[in-house]
């Protein structure tokens, strides 16, 4: 299998859809003649011409919109923000269009489109430029969202994306972008709503999706080496949930932590925690525990965006917690 | 073509020379500390575009006037007379920084001298600034509010509705949208319905001009007459100042989207050179005095950089500081 970047296999995903479907059009700031600020879009433009991938003006609530307005109509647009947090300004045509026309329609008009873009916390930029916003689109029924944290999955779950029916919101991260991982060479569909177990393991289930699966495969290595066998659930889809992939895990081990670079109050992990304790509630042998972002704004200082986020020592000592390990 | 200068005082000459040149050297500063990896994330510099800031804020009595911008901020917050050890500190994300190092290069501020920031998302401060002017006519002050913001903001919609607001409500705002060319790597041309953004005010029956931004008795004329039909009619204005960044849209920007000889163009406009043959030529000052005045900005600049480099980083217990008052 061919070793490439995160960044490379979205790229490649986005070829083969055009290449497949001349309905796939892309469309954002920057993605054309500049090869996307991250360089995803990188040569889309030679490829396929200004007609469908289309340079915007800094206009993230009217370009959705527009790219609503032609999925409802039968095109596939996939939409790139050059990052969620300034998806932040397209969000009521995400919510209350994309989200809510097949409902309120009747099951008449469906809208096929993908929305994509690096989510969450990044490095040196701050309160308006580094947060993790997977809760807030979780929130909205009539949308899929999808988070891969490898170069596969981030692959095949793109081009399920596009070629869903429905809204897609896929969650990337500027840090992953230059990530490594092996591809096949030949096409390959990872269906939204699997989780994938990345690490077998007895003693506690460490459950996650994103960008924080990196710490999380770390902190099994490291709790390995002290006697703790970790089993490790990336999630990749928080809509729909692959709710049974966390039941068995549950019962496998009977313990939990989530960990999620969320805030904690109202997201992914506080609801994955309810689910537990809904509908595994007799598996459990301690309290599910939460790593998450604090409950700040991120902080500009180096040390102080460190301290906000998901860390290896945070999870290991979230598993001593579940595990009743006391620490020396 | 010779201006007659003599409308203008020697001291606002001076000071507007003064504050492009520490302006300059400050950010040449900042850009040498994020080569040698003092500072982190996004740098957006101010270089070629000094004479908007200093320019406009010159017209300002900060007691009563106030100013908003985006994320390009560190010429408008030392225009607006802010200490620079405070702004290098918050560069290197330091507890003396004027932010408390929560803030960086994108979010400098400072309540007391009327810099509203520092605003990272593209046009999302504009309503900020009418918001202010409606608290000055609520409480019939002086003031009159300064919004900057670039050539990328101007069609985002928070603009155009922001722009009706003011005069509907008849907001004492001067809209100055610096025309640097580039939306990031975005030729302005490409992605608006009009070349010239000061007719964009019309449909709002909001006066517009262009100005020369390499001049910066040009905007200080311009944004002056602004800044009085403000004050005392409450009317907005927009004006575009065209200018000209020679740096990239951030430091990880090479800027291949434009020419070599378009640069060289605008350098051999620059605003300080401009200024300063000006200043020459009408004996306000000598280039011996020039030269004085460089280098101790120069030094100043360095001090700043020591003190950033000698200040403490924040505490670990500042991270839960500041969510609510």
């Amino acid at each position: 299998m061919a070793i490439i970047t995160y960044r490379e296999a979205l790229r490649q995903a986005l070829e083969e859809e055009m290449d497949r479907d001349k309905n796939v059009i892309v469309m954002g700031e920057e993605v054309a003649q500049y090869n996307g600020a991250y360089k995803v879009t990188k040569g889309l433009l030679d490829t396929f011409g200004e007609k469908r991938v289309i340079d915007t003006p800094i206009t993230e609530e009217g370009f959705t919109g527009v790219a609503i307005g032609a999925a409802l109509a039968g095109m596939r647009p996939v939409v790139e923000w050059m990052t969620f947090n300034f998806s932040i300004q397209a969000m009521d045509q995400v919510f209350n269009n994309a989200a809510k026309m097949l409902y309120m329609s009747g099951g008449q008009i469906n809208v096929p489109i993908v929305f994509r873009g690096p989510n969450g916390p990044a490095e040196f930029l701050g309160s308006q430029h580094s947060q993790a916003l997977a809760s807030i689109y979780a929130h909205f029924p009539g949308l899929k969202v999808v988070s891969p944290a490898t170069p596969y999955d981030a692959k095949g779950l793109l081009k399920s994306a596009i070629r869903d029916d429905n809204p897609v919101v896929f969650m990337e991260a500027e840090l992953m972008y230059s990530w490594e991982g092996e591809v096949p060479e030949g096409e390959y569909l990872i269906d939204i709503g699997k989780a994938d177990l990345k690490k077998d393991g007895s003693d506690v289930s460490l459950i996650t999706y994103g960008k924080p699966l990196r710490i999380v495969l770390e902190a099994a290595e490291q709790l390995k080496k002290s006697g703790v066998d970790a089993e490790v659930l990336d999630l990749r889809s928080l809509r729909p949930l692959d709710e049974e992939a966390v039941l068995q895990t549950v019962r496998k081990t009977n313990r939990v932590v989530i960990i999620d670079e969320s805030w904690p109050v109202a997201s992914m992990a506080s609801h994955i925690g309810w689910f537990i304790s809904k509908y595994a509630f007799d598996d459990l042998d301690a309290p599910v525990e939460l790593v998450t972002s604090e409950d700040v704004p991120m902080p500009y200082n180096h040390n102080l965006e460190l301290a906000a986020q998901p860390s290896v020592e945070k999870i290991i000592k979230a598993v001593n917690t579940v595990l009743y390990i006391k620490e020396a | 073509m010779k201006k007659d200068i003599k409308k203008y005082k020697p001291e606002l000459l001076k000071k507007m020379l003064k504050q492009m040149l520490l302006i300059r050297r400050f950010e040449e500063r900042a850009a040498q500390a994020y080569g040698l990896k003092k500072i982190g994330g996004f740098l957006h510099l101010y270089i070629g575009q000094e004479a908007v800031a200093a320019g406009s804020i010159a017209n300002l009595d900060l007691k009563t006037d106030y100013v908003y911008t985006a994320y390009r901020d560190h010429g408008h917050a030392i225009a607006c007379g802010m200490d620079i050890n405070s702004l290098m500190a918050e560069l290197y994300g330091k507890a003396t920084g004027c932010s408390r190092g929560k803030g960086g290069s994108m979010h400098f501020f400072d309540n007391e001298k009327h810099f509203m920031g520092g605003n990272g998302i593209v046009g999302a401060h504009i309503p900020l600034a009418a918001g202010t002017a409606l608290k000055i006519r609520y409480n019939n002050e002086k003031g009159v509010v300064l919004c900057f913001f670039g050539d990328g903001a101007i069609h985002q919609g928070s603009f155009h509705e922001t722009l009706n607001l003011t005069k509907i409500w008849n907001l004492p705002v001067v809209f100055i949208c610096e025309n640097n060319q580039y939306g990031m790597g975005t030729d302005f041309r490409r992605v608006s319905s009009v070349d010239d953004f000061s007719i964009m005010g019309q449909s709002y029956g909001i006066p517009g001009k262009q100005v020369n931004g390499m001049d910066i008795l040009d905007v200080y004329d311009e944004v002056g007459e602004a800044v009085k039909r403000a004050k005392t009619e409450n009317t907005p204005t927009l004006l575009e100042i065209k200018t000209y960044r020679y740096k990239g849209h951030s430091m990880s920007d090479p800027a291949r989207y434009r020419t070599k000889e378009e640069l060289e163009e605008y350098k051999n406009q620059d605003p300080i050179l401009i200024l300063k043959s000006i200043l020459l030529e009408n004996n306000v000052m000598t280039e011996e005095e020039f030269q004085n005045l460089d280098k101790g900005i120069k030094e100043q600049v360095k001090a700043s950089a020591d003190f950033a480099e000698q200040s403490s980083e924040p505490d670990l217990n500042s991270l839960y500081e500041d969510v609510l008052v």
